[in-house]
This record gives structure tokens, sequence and C-alpha cells, in this order.
């Protein structure tokens, strides 16, 4: 039941955006298209400037991959790792988060090359990348315009935060996904 | 990220130099680069896409649809701050932007949020309570659409790239949480004694 209803919803979610936002903004007398096209001429921007660092990073773990690396840190971690539902591959998704964006998406894209993206480690992959943030940068970028260098607790708050949501990724996607 | 990288690098031609596959390396290097393009353009596309949508989600007033929701949590969340102060509303546009996937709208709000707290600060420099909390929303918010994601999905091949809305939003509400609570008991336990 609850599956059936995420399914739709995700089936749904999009292609309702794509066509409420629009509506919405035009009942609302917007002038929808160049809004769109402003939008969209920034977006690809963004999406040009994530490419090398998606380049950067797929290169350095398919490299580790093929040199035999990362399946010898799968069963070295095994052990800690397979009880906490964490499979070895998503690791260095977890472990880039919080430094860098792109760097993230480049170590998705890694386990969903290798794992396909519908097998468990991909779909973690995907929860865990897309329910986190940069938090480093967040919390430089933040502090710094305000001219603050003493962050107190604000850097393990946002890290035990960020901790959180990765360990809810593992319970949401066993849930949620039933696999 | 740089010493990372290098490390990385570094170690896969050492750990392929031990077991005898550094001839696979290249072969690796030269599919891994050529894939992350291929992914890449799917997503680029996703992204100009997304945020063109966005946009026109902004200029229809959704933002500031949000922040009447928004609004009366803040207040509970931040107390200390008057709820008549630049900052407060600052903070409810960035974390309503936030909430709407926003993130290019929601940093510049964000931003002066910081500097509007800074001056309710008895100690500049040094975070108060209000501007932890705010930077640990910041850094744990609630992801309605991780559309950076689906594109990622969908340039890889998946049979629902959208499929991972509903664990996105049950894991990032779960971080959410945890940044509020998280912050609230820090400040006390790690609260200074002194003046």
């Amino acid at each position: 039941m609850l599956r059936a209803v995420l399914d739709a919803a995700g089936a749904w979610a999009l292609p309702l955006l794509l066509a409420g936002i629009p509506l919405l903004a035009l009942s609302r007398k917007v002038k929808v298209y160049p809004a769109f096209l402003e939008g969209a001429r920034q977006g690809f921007e963004t999406g040009v400037r994530i490419v090398p660092a998606l380049v950067a990073v797929m290169v350095a773990l398919g490299m580790l991959r093929a040199s035999g690396a990362l399946d010898g840190l799968a069963a070295l971690l095994a052990p800690v790792l397979g009880p906490l539902g964490v499979p070895a591959s998503v690791l260095p998704v977890a472990l880039v988060r919080p430094l860098s964006g792109g760097a993230a998406l480049g170590a998705v894209g890694d386990v969903l090359r290798a794992e396909g993206p519908d097998s468990y480690p991909g779909r973690l992959a995907s929860v865990m990348a897309g329910s986190t943030e940069t938090t480093f940068y967040v919390l430089a970028v933040y502090f710094g315009a305000a001219g603050v260098s003493r962050y107190r607790h604000a850097l393990p708050a946002a890290l035990l935060a960020e901790l959180a949501g990765m360990a809810a990724a593992v319970a949401a996607v066993r849930w949620l996904l039933g696999s | 990220m740089g010493a990372l990288w290098t490390f990385l690098l570094a170690a896969a031609v050492a750990v392929a130099a031990a077991r005898g596959r550094v001839a696979d390396l290249t072969g690796a290097a030269a599919d891994a680069a050529g894939r992350a393009v291929t992914v890449a353009i799917g997503l680029v596309g996703m992204m100009t896409l997304w945020l063109g949508l966005l946009r026109v989600a902004e200029e229809a007033g959704l933002v500031a649809l949000a922040a009447r929701a928004v609004r009366p949590v803040l207040r509970r969340l931040f107390p200390e701050v008057p709820p008549d102060h630049p900052a407060m509303g600052a903070m409810v546009l960035n974390v309503s932007a936030n909430l709407l996937g926003l993130g290019n709208a929601a940093t510049p709000f964000g931003i002066r949020a910081m500097q509007a707290l800074e001056e309710l600060n008895p100690r500049p420099g040094t975070a108060t309570d209000a501007q932890a909390l705010l930077a640990a929303l910041n850094s744990a918010s609630i992801q309605l659409v991780p559309a950076s994601v689906i594109a990622l999905r969908a340039g890889a091949g998946s049979r629902a790239p959208a499929e991972i809305l509903g664990a996105t939003l049950v894991a990032s509400a779960a971080g959410a949480v945890v940044a509020v609570v998280a912050s609230r008991v820090l400040a006390r336990v790690l609260r200074r004694p002194g003046p």
C-alpha cells in the first residue's frame, strides 16, 4: 500500500510540477517563458561547472576499482559496514559528501555505473547524496560572510545532522524501497 | 579535497602495482572519464530544465507562499530573535527557499540573515546559538526534489529515476530534526562558564 503510494508519487511528482508551476505562474501574470529561460541559463552553467568534478572523481574511483583496492577495502570493512547496511561501494559517497557536492555526484555516478541504478547500493548512494548537504562549504560561506570565525558547536551539530541523514537514508531505502 | 583526490589516485596505482593489475588502469581511467561525461550530459540537461522551472516558481511567488508556513515555526526555533528584526525576515526566506530546493536563491537570504544576526551578537566573531542553529539548518535542509541525483539515475538507465523521492524526503527530514536537536543540546552542554 505504502509502496504503491510512493511509486505513484515518484512517477507523478515531476510531471505535475512541470505542468503545475507554469500554470500557477501564468495565472499570476508572470512572464513564464522569459523567466524559464533565465533560470535555465543559470542551470546550464551550474551543470557545466559540475562536469570537471564529475570526471575527476569518477576517474579516481574507476582506477581504484580496477586496481582491486575497492574490493580489498570492502573485504576489510565488511564486518563493520555489513551490519550497518552500508555496502563498501557506497562509502566514498558518504566520505566526500560533506566536502564537495560535485565530488559526491561523481561518487554516486561511480556506484550507479558499477552496481546499477536500481540496485540496493545504487539506491542508497542516490538517497544519501540527495538528502544531505555540503556541510563544510555551507558553514564556510555563511560564517565567512558574517565575519564569524569561532563556530562553537555549529560544526559538530551540522556533522551530527549529516551523519543522522545518512543513517536515516539506510533505514529509509530499506523500509520504503524494500531492498 | 585536493589531498584526498591525490591520495585516491596514488593508492589506485600502488595497489594495482602490488597486484599486477597496472595494465588495467589506463583503460579504466579512460572508460571512467568517458562515462563521466555521458552522465554529465544528462545532468546538464536536467539542471537546465529544473532551474528554469524553479525560476518560474520563484517569480510566481512560491517562496512567499512557503514563508507563511515557515514563519511560525522559526519564531519558536529562534525565540531570542525579535520577530520584527530583519534577521527573522531573512531567515524565513532562507528556510523557505531551501525547502523548495532553491539553493541559489536561499544562499543570499542566508548570508543576509547571518549578517543581521551578527548585529544582535554580544560577542562579535563568535557564533551565537541562533547563528549556529541557522548554519546547521542550512547544512541539513529538508529536500523535496533532489533533481541532480534524479538526472544521474536517468542517465545511468534507471527504470524509475524518481523512485528515491520518498526515501530522500524521509532521510533529509531526519537530518533536519537532528540539526535542531543537536544545536540545542550542544549549545547547552558546551556553553562556556564565565562572564
